[in-house]
Formats: C-alpha cells, sequence, structure tokens
C-alpha cells in the first residue's frame, strides 16, 4: 500500500470532481442552464432536479423550475415549455418515466428537442428501487433518442452533447440520457468537469424556427391528423433517425477535441481481433473491462461491444463488428418476455440477419431489479462463449444469468 | 362591462369554418375569449370536442398560438408555456406581454386533468383554465362525467329496464378551485356574453391563476334543436341549475340572479336526456333534482351574504 | 499505489457510514487517486445496519459490480458484531479498525480473527470531546488513514475541511472539532503499528 504514482495519476488535473452520477448530471444541468426544468423526484434519480433545485435557489441559473405534481404533467409542462420556444428539460426513472409514456410520443411527435437523462430502475411489479434498463426499453419506439452511459463521466459528458444532437437541425427530436440507478446515479467517481463557459459556448443558445410566444407567427401545434396525413407525418419522424448516426458522430468528434474524450456510436474494447464478443450496455460494461484483460492473458481473445447508441439502433455497424466472430454474447439487462431474450437481443439478430458469417449467438438475461453482475458471472458467459464456438451454436439461445431456478 | 359596439371591432381570432356540430356552445366561448383578450393569447386545449374540431390539419381556426397534446394535461402543458415565458422575460430574451389560456371539457377537467388543472393552479401560474362544461364525454360520444347531472341518460349510463340513468348528483368543481385559494374563480354561461366577457376579462388581468367554469349546452348530448343552445343557458341559470357567480380572492358574488327562480322541470324538459324522468313513477327523480339544486343556490346565496327566501 | 485497494464500512443509518466513504473517497482524488465510493440502498432507516463501499486506485476504475472481498473493514459500531457478517470476505492479509472502548484482544477474540491486523480506537468518544456529539465516522476516517497510510494524512486533513467547510457552511463551529477527532483517531491508530 505504498503511494506509488503512476502515468495516470491525477494529481494536478483541472477541473476534477468527486461525483456521484447524479451528483455529475445536475452540474450538466447547470452548465448547459436551461430555460425551464419541469420535474417530479423519483428514486433514484430525485437527487437530480433536488440539487438542481440549489442551483436555483442560489440564483446560479436562469431556469424557471416548475416542480409539477406529477411524471405526466411534468414531460406535459417540458413540451409546454420547448414549444413555447424555451430550451426545456426533466428527469425521471422508472415508473416516472412509465407515467410519462404518452407524452413520450408527443414529445417526439411534437419534435421537441428536449434532452432528459434518465436512471434506469426496474418497473415494479414487484416494486424495487434498483437498475436495470426495463424503464427505458419500454419506450424504445417512442421516437426518442436512446443514449447509455457507462459511468458518471459518460453521463455527464453525454447530457451535454445530447443538447446539441437533439436541437441539430436535421434531428429535432428528444433524447433520453440513461445511467444506471444507484450503481451509477448513487457512486462517487472521478469526474472531469469543462468549464462552464465552455460548456455554454458547446451547447450554444436555443433558436427555434417556430414557437408559440412568437405571436406575430401564430402556429397550431398538435392539430388533428385523419387518414390523409397522419402517415406523411409519422413519416418524416424516421428521416431524422436515419440522420441521427451521423450527427452523433459529429458532435462526438467535435466534443473530443475539446475534452480529449471522443464519442462515437458505440465503443470497441479489445474489439478488433476479439473471438469472443460481449454486447452491453451501461455500467456493466465497466466490469466487463476489468476480466477482458486477464483473459487476453490467459491467451483467450475476448472483446467488448458497448453500445452508446440504442436509438436509433446501428445495425449497419453491429453487423459489421459482430460478423465473423467465433461468438457473441448479447447481455440484456431486461427481459423483454417477448418469447426470445431482452430487447437487445432482438435488435442484434435482427442486425445479423444479412452477415454473411452470422456469430453462434445467446442471449443472457442479467441483473433485474439491481442484482449484482460481477466478474464471477461475466466469466461464466466468456467460458459458454467458448463452448459455443466449438459446437456452432448457443445451449440456450436464451439465458438468465445469476438467477435463482 | 364590454359594449357591443367596441367588441364587434376586435379581430376574431377564432375563426369560422371549423367542424363544431351546428349549435355548438364551445366556439362560442371561444370567440368570446378573444373579445376579452388585450393581448396576444397562447392557447391550449385538452383533446376533446374543441380541438378536435378546430385543428383539422391542414386547416386551423386558431388565429393565435395555440397548442393541443394530450387529454389530461391542458393545464400542465399551459403551464409550461407560461414557465418558459416568465423565463425568458426574466433573461431579458422576449419582451412581449402576453397570457395564457387553457380549454378543456369537463372530462378534460373534472375527471382525467384534474390532476394536472390542481397542480396548475397550486403553483400559481398566470393562467386562465376554462373549463366548457357540457356535462358528459361528448367527443366519445356522450358517456357520463362527473360533471354530468342525476339522472341523465348517457352511452355510459344508459336508461333501460333497471337503469334511470346517472344515479349521481355532479362534482362541484367550481367549489373545488375556490378551494385552491385561485385567486378568480367564476361560473359562466355563453348565454350571457356581458357576464362572461367579464369575467374573462377578470380573470386575464389576474395577476396569478384564474378558473372559469362555463356551461356549454351541447345539442347533441343533451339532445334539443341547434337553436336553442343560448335559449338552454338561459334556462339553466334561470332555474339555478347553473348559476352564474364569480369568486374574487375567495369573496363569493352572484353575477346573475333570476328574477324569478323558474322550476327545474322547465329546464329538464328541454332535454332528451332527461325524457325518462317525466315518465309515470319517476316523479321523485324531478324533485331530488329541485332538492338538489335548491340545497346549491341556497348555499351559493349563503356564500354570497345574500338573503335566503323561507321554504314555501 | 497501482492495486486497487477496497473498503467496506459497516454503521447503523444515521452514523454516517456513507459520508465517511465518500469524505474518504474525495480525499484520496485530492492525492491523485481514483476513487469509487457508494453505499448499500435498502429500506433500511435510522439504526438499521448499513454498508458503504470505497475502491481507491492509482489506475482508472472501471468495475461496476459488488465489493465482495474488501482489503479493509471498518466497523463505525461494534454492536454490529455477531449481528452482521462484518469479517465476510476480508482475506487473511486483511485490516479491520473496530470504534470499540475494548481492547484489541478482546475485540480480536470477538472478531475471530485469522491473521487479519486489527485496530481499535474508541473514536465514539473521540467525537463526544471534539464534535459533542457521538458521530464516529469523521474520526474512523483518520484511523483508516492511520491504519494504511493510503494518503498523506496532511493533505487528507486538509482535503476534508474544505469539504467539511462547504457541507456546514452555516455551522463552522463544527468544523474545528472534526479536524480535531480525525487528528486524534489518527495518532491512537498511528501507534498502534507494529
Amino acid at each position: 500500500m505504498s503511494e506509488t504514482k503512476t502515468e495516470t495519476s491525477l494529481k494536478g488535473v483541472k477541473n476534477l470532481a468527486a461525483l456521484t452520477g447524479n451528483e455529475a448530471v445536475a452540474q450538466a444541468l447547470r452548465q448547459i442552464n436551461p430555460d425551464v426544468i419541469a420535474a417530479y423526484p423519483i428514486t433514484p434519480a430525485t437527487e437530480i432536479v433536488q440539487i438542481f433545485s440549489t442551483y436555483v435557489s442560489d440564483g446560479l441559473v436562469n431556469t424557471e423550475f416548475v416542480a409539477v405534481e406529477s411524471e405526466h404533467s411534468a414531460m406535459s409542462a417540458t413540451i409546454g415549455a420547448s414549444a413555447a420556444g424555451a430550451r426545456a428539460m426533466t428527469a425521471t426513472s422508472s415508473q416516472g418515466l412509465a407515467l410519462m409514456w404518452e407524452m413520450l410520443y408527443i414529445a417526439s411527435g411534437l419534435r421537441r428537442p428536449i434532452v432528459m437523462p434518465v436512471v434506469n430502475r426496474a418497473l415494479s411489479s414487484p416494486i424495487n428501487i434498483h437498475c436495470d434498463h426495463s424503464d427505458t426499453m419500454g419506450a424504445r419506439d417512442a421516437g426518442w433518442l436512446h443514449i447509455f452511459s457507462e459511468d458518471a463521466q459518460e453521463a455527464y459528458d453525454n447530457t451535454i452533447q445530447a443538447i446539441r444532437i437533439s436541437e441539430h437541425p436535421d434531428i429535432q427530436l428528444p433524447t433520453m440520457v440513461t445511467m444506471d440507478g444507484f450503481i451509477i446515479s448513487h457512486g462517487m467517481e472521478v469526474v472531469k468537469m469543462l468549464d462552464d463557459d465552455v460548456v455554454r459556448d458547446f451547447v450554444g443558445t436555443y433558436k427555434p424556427d417556430t414557437y408559440l410566444l412568437d405571436v406575430d407567427k401564430p402556429v397550431t401545434m398538435g392539430g388533428l391528423d385523419f387518414t390523409d396525413f397522419y402517415f406523411e407525418h409519422r413519416r418524416q419522424l424516421a428521416e431524422p433517425m436515419e440522420a441521427a448516426p451521423g450527427v452523433v458522430k459529429q458532435i462526438g468528434e467535435e466534443y473530443g477535441k475539446l475534452t480529449g474524450r471522443k464519442f462515437g456510436l458505440y465503443e470497441g474494447y479489445m474489439l478488433d481481433d476479439a473471438d469472443y464478443v460481449m454486447v452491453l450496455l451501461g455500467s456493466t460494461a465497466g466490469t466487463a473491462k476489468t476480466i477482458i484483460p486477464e483473459l487476453r492473458a490467459k491467451g483467450i481473445k475476448a472483446g467488448l461491444l458497448k453500445l452508446r447508441m440504442f436509438r436509433p439502433f446501428p445495425y449497419d455497424e453491429v453487423a459489421g463488428l459482430l460478423a465473423g466472430r467465433k461468438a457473441v454474447a448479447v447481455m440484456d439487462r431486461s427481459d423483454g418476455l417477448a418469447g426470445l431474450g431482452g430487447p437487445l437481443f432482438g435488435e442484434i439478430r435482427s442486425a445479423l440477419y444479412e452477415a454473411k458469417q452470422r456469430p453462434p449467438l445467446a442471449d443472457y438475461v442479467y441483473g433485474l431489479g439491481g442484482r449484482d453482475c460481477g466478474p464471477a458471472q461475466l466469466m461464466q458467459v466468456f467460458e459458454d462463449m467458448q463452448k459455443m464456438a466449438v459446437t456452432g451454436a448457443a445451449a440456450n439461445r436464451v439465458n438468465y444469468l445469476g438467477v435463482r431456478e | 362591462m364590454a359594449s357591443l359596439k367596441e367588441l364587434s371591432k376586435k379581430p376574431a381570432l377564432f375563426t369560422g369554418g371549423h367542424r363544431a356540430c351546428t349549435g355548438c356552445s364551445a366556439p362560442i366561448v371561444a370567440r368570446m375569449l378573444f373579445m376579452a383578450a388585450d393581448t396576444p393569447l397562447v392557447v391550449g386545449s385538452a383533446t376533446g370536442c374543441l380541438e378536435v374540431t378546430t385543428t383539422l390539419f391542414p386547416y386551423t381556426s386558431w388565429d393565435t398560438p395555440f397548442l393541443h397534446s394530450a387529454f389530461e394535461n391542458s393545464a400542465a402543458s399551459i403551464s409550461g408555456v407560461e414557465a418558459a415565458y416568465r423565463s425568458l422575460k426574466k433573461q431579458g430574451k422576449y419582451d412581449k406581454d402576453v397570457r395564457f389560456v387553457a380549454f378543456g371539457g369537463d372530462g378534460g377537467t373534472y375527471d382525467i386533468g384534474l390532476q394536472s388543472l390542481s397542480g396548475a393552479m397550486e403553483r400559481g401560474h398566470r393562467m386562465l383554465y376554462i373549463c366548457y362544461n357540457n356535462e358528459a364525454y361528448m367527443n366519445t360520444g356522450i358517456q357520463r362525467s362527473s360533471a354530468t347531472m342525476f339522472g341523465a341518460d348517457t352511452t355510459t349510463t344508459p336508461v333501460g329496464r333497471e337503469g334511470r340513468g346517472k344515479k349521481q348528483f355532479e362534482k362541484d368543481l367550481t367549489a373545488i378551485l375556490v378551494a385552491h385559494g385561485v385567486p378568480y374563480v367564476a361560473q359562466g354561461s355563453p348565454s350571457y356574453w356581458n357576464d362572461l366577457i367579464t369575467k374573462m376579462q377578470k380573470a386575464l388581468n389576474t395577476d396569478g391563476p384564474s378558473f372559469i367554469n362555463v356551461l356549454a349546452p351541447c345539442r347533441l348530448g343533451w339532445a334539443f334543436p341547434p337553436e336553442d343552445t343560448i335559449e338552454m343557458g338561459r334556462l339553466a341559470a334561470n332555474t339555478c341549475a347553473w348559476p352564474l357567480y364569480e369568486v374574487v380572492d375567495g369573496q363569493y358574488k352572484i353575477t346573475y340572479k333570476p328574477r324569478e327562480k323558474q322550476p327545474v322541470s322547465e329546464y329538464l324538459k328541454k332535454q332528451t336526456k332527461y325524457r325518462h324522468m317525466f315518465r309515470p313513477g319517476n316523479e321523485a327523480m324531478i324533485e331530488a333534482y329541485q332538492a338538489h339544486v335548491d340545497e346549491k343556490w341556497e348555499r351559493l346565496l349563503k356564500l354570497a351574504g345574500e338573503p335566503v327566501p323561507d321554504k314555501a | 499505489m497501482s492495486k486497487m485497494i477496497e473498503i467496506r464500512w459497516h454503521g447503523r443509518g444515521g452514523q454516517g457510514a456513507k459520508t465517511a466513504a465518500l469524505l474518504f473517497a474525495d480525499a484520496c482524488l485530492g492525492a491523485g487517486m481514483y476513487i469509487q465510493a457508494f453505499p448499500e440502498y435498502g429500506p433500511e432507516r435510522t439504526g438499521a445496519p448499513v454498508a458503504s463501499y470505497n475502491r481507491i486506485s492509482g489506475e482508472p476504475i472501471t468495475i461496476h459490480s459488488a465489493v465482495e472481498s474488501p482489503s479493509v473493514v471498518v466497523i463505525l459500531d461494534p454492536t454490529l458484531i455477531g449481528a452482521v457478517d462484518v469479517m465476510k470476505g476480508l482475506p487473511q492479509d486483511g485490516v479491520v479498525l473496530v470504534n470499540t472502548n475494548e481492547t484489541t484482544e478482546e475485540m480480536g477474540k470477538k472478531l475471530g480473527l485469522n491473521g487479519q491486523k486489527l485496530f481499535v480506537l474508541d473514536a465514539s468518544t473521540i467525537s463526544k470531546e471534539t464534535i459533542g456529539r457521538d458521530i464516529p465516522n469523521t474520526p474512523m476516517l483518520g484511523a483508516l488513514v492511520g491504519a494504511t497510510g493510503m494518503v498523506d494524512f496532511d493533505s487528507m486533513i486538509e482535503d476534508t475541511e474544505a469539504k467539511l467547510k462547504k457541507k456546514f457552511r452555516n455551522k463552522p463551529e463544527v468544523i474545528a472539532g472534526n479536524v480535531q477527532a480525525i487528528r486524534q483517531a489518527y495518532e491512537t491508530v498511528k501507534a498502534q503499528h507494529a
């Protein structure tokens, strides 16, 4: 336990802070300084708006904070504020997101560039406050961009970038930025923050073309479509989703130049030459990064594909990255109850449909309701992958990891 | 007090060509709103008759900024618009003087939107909420609401071999809003244009939340000839089934008192939804209805500090 | 320090096990180390057994699963011994610190040591004398540094003071007491090094 300085020492690094995920996101919100935040508390996302309220109380932000009476009203008021011409945000989790569900579709249908941090938490019943991804997976077809974060740093970085992504003229869609409940939201880690003015300049000022407060150019938002227009309007929603990967990459590059932390649609860890690839979302990717070097040391070519974007789903990239591998394991932190594994599994299988060399593929539903997923469980999955490579197929297409049967 | 001559000069920012039923009272209320306003308005509406008949893409009846998002959240949506206005003004990013109005039918206000309305009013947003109360879910085909009056024949309280219409009396939403401490609360009717426009003006000039519950006779759901809309509102007021009053900072004031209170049967018999109550054997229903109206009227008189007439 | 150290804090709700982990992480970050601090969450309220954790390393920490075999265990409340498996996962070369007025020998027997190094101190009395209340978490912070030498004591106390100043900006009198408590605990434990 001697104090040895390594190359990675943080001594003297600027703007370092020991922050929980919630604190980091609250700081990002302070630096973004939105015009309106309307929110309702829910464990484990409560702290985000609670901390933000102290910024409002201390006069550190210009934001009107609307302490609404429910998440449904939170999203409704956020949509209203955004439609009025303001940069408007909210934050939630789990049941709160479920209560917003109706409004999520309306936010995207009205092309509101709302950014919403979501702390991933299991859905009732049974009631459970801990992490899994069931909540945001339920909103996967709501027309929102959906960005997963591995740690507090990424939650901070993604929240800032999401403003630019959502407000991009080619996108104009809402974005949810997620982090894992408690594991990240309440876990303190090192976060490299940006200076306030750097964030302010990066996100810029929100300048909508059409907005309700532009009373000289009155506009009706949210009108009724019959069979003659609804389809066309919904078809138009698919276009920004097609444009989104390019925009996400472009803004991720720009952010990388600013911070040294470049972002794309995914992160590969020891992926290039990997035979056995684990596909993950969120904080467990970090745990996988601790065992992959151990496997490599034993001569097992293990690798990780961590997806950052879940919506739009990077089908082509995923297909390119996974085709030809000896085995692939998909890790689902929610159960699709679709009859064939979780939502990520469905997407990965779909992505690989046209691949010439489809790898043996298995799904692992893990970590529901905050069930710990540690190195031993992930090791087991890599062992399974090695068997799959030999037999050419998974023993079970869908596996439940770390559950008492 | 508005003068008709002056009102006629105001631009009609709620325009014709909408798809409301003939004789519908909701568009009348919307037109009156713009007569009452001296500033630009941003208007929102809950899903319902008013919204679906006035915003059919690519047309709109609203020559003013208009927002619809969902059914139960008209108040929350407009509270967000108002918060944006306050934020942008505070930051010096916006300099116009604008008022905010949310519409909802009785479904969107009394029932599914009550929580959202309560929240917005309690938070004190400077916004006017207008409930156009046609006493049932008319947009979906005349289902009962908590505003539906006793005995009414609706599609979910149908009169049948056993059923005699709605079993419950209506909820007193206006009192609920008064209990919120909302500084300006009123009941109005399109049949009394001067009374209603004056109330709308007072509401829009209130530095805080305001609420007007407007009776909106529905020729379809109540089943009366379309040309009788205004007459129905008059009967409602003259029988005291729908009294007109305002509550300013908690002080009640009756703004219209019938010269002679008419029996409620005069009002009921014009509406097919109460037809069964006039059948032999159902007399008690009309009596119960009358007793309910009398009790409410007396309570209102007391609240307004008016003399309560001796019971006959 | 490139090897990662894992620490488990045991306390009862209200004793500040979570805060201690957060403060310690912050102090370690001040010393240029990578850190994690996270509590174990449940429905527990004041008085119920709670745990919190630290990971400290000279390298970036990416692991996001539970701490299963900590190298250090800090026990804020000795009444937990027997009720909670406080020694769970602690290897033979591990370190255990206990807030107790018992001797090392007595406590060692109670814990059923199996080679682990034990430090004892009466942090409750220290905190009562210095802070005026029985909140053993800050003195145990000093004890942890005294026992492990993971961070430079002076920089740690400087950092903690700054953090406390932020937290107790309306109660400056609390800060001096806390700093004194940390120092006293540090000295007590330092003297126990064989």
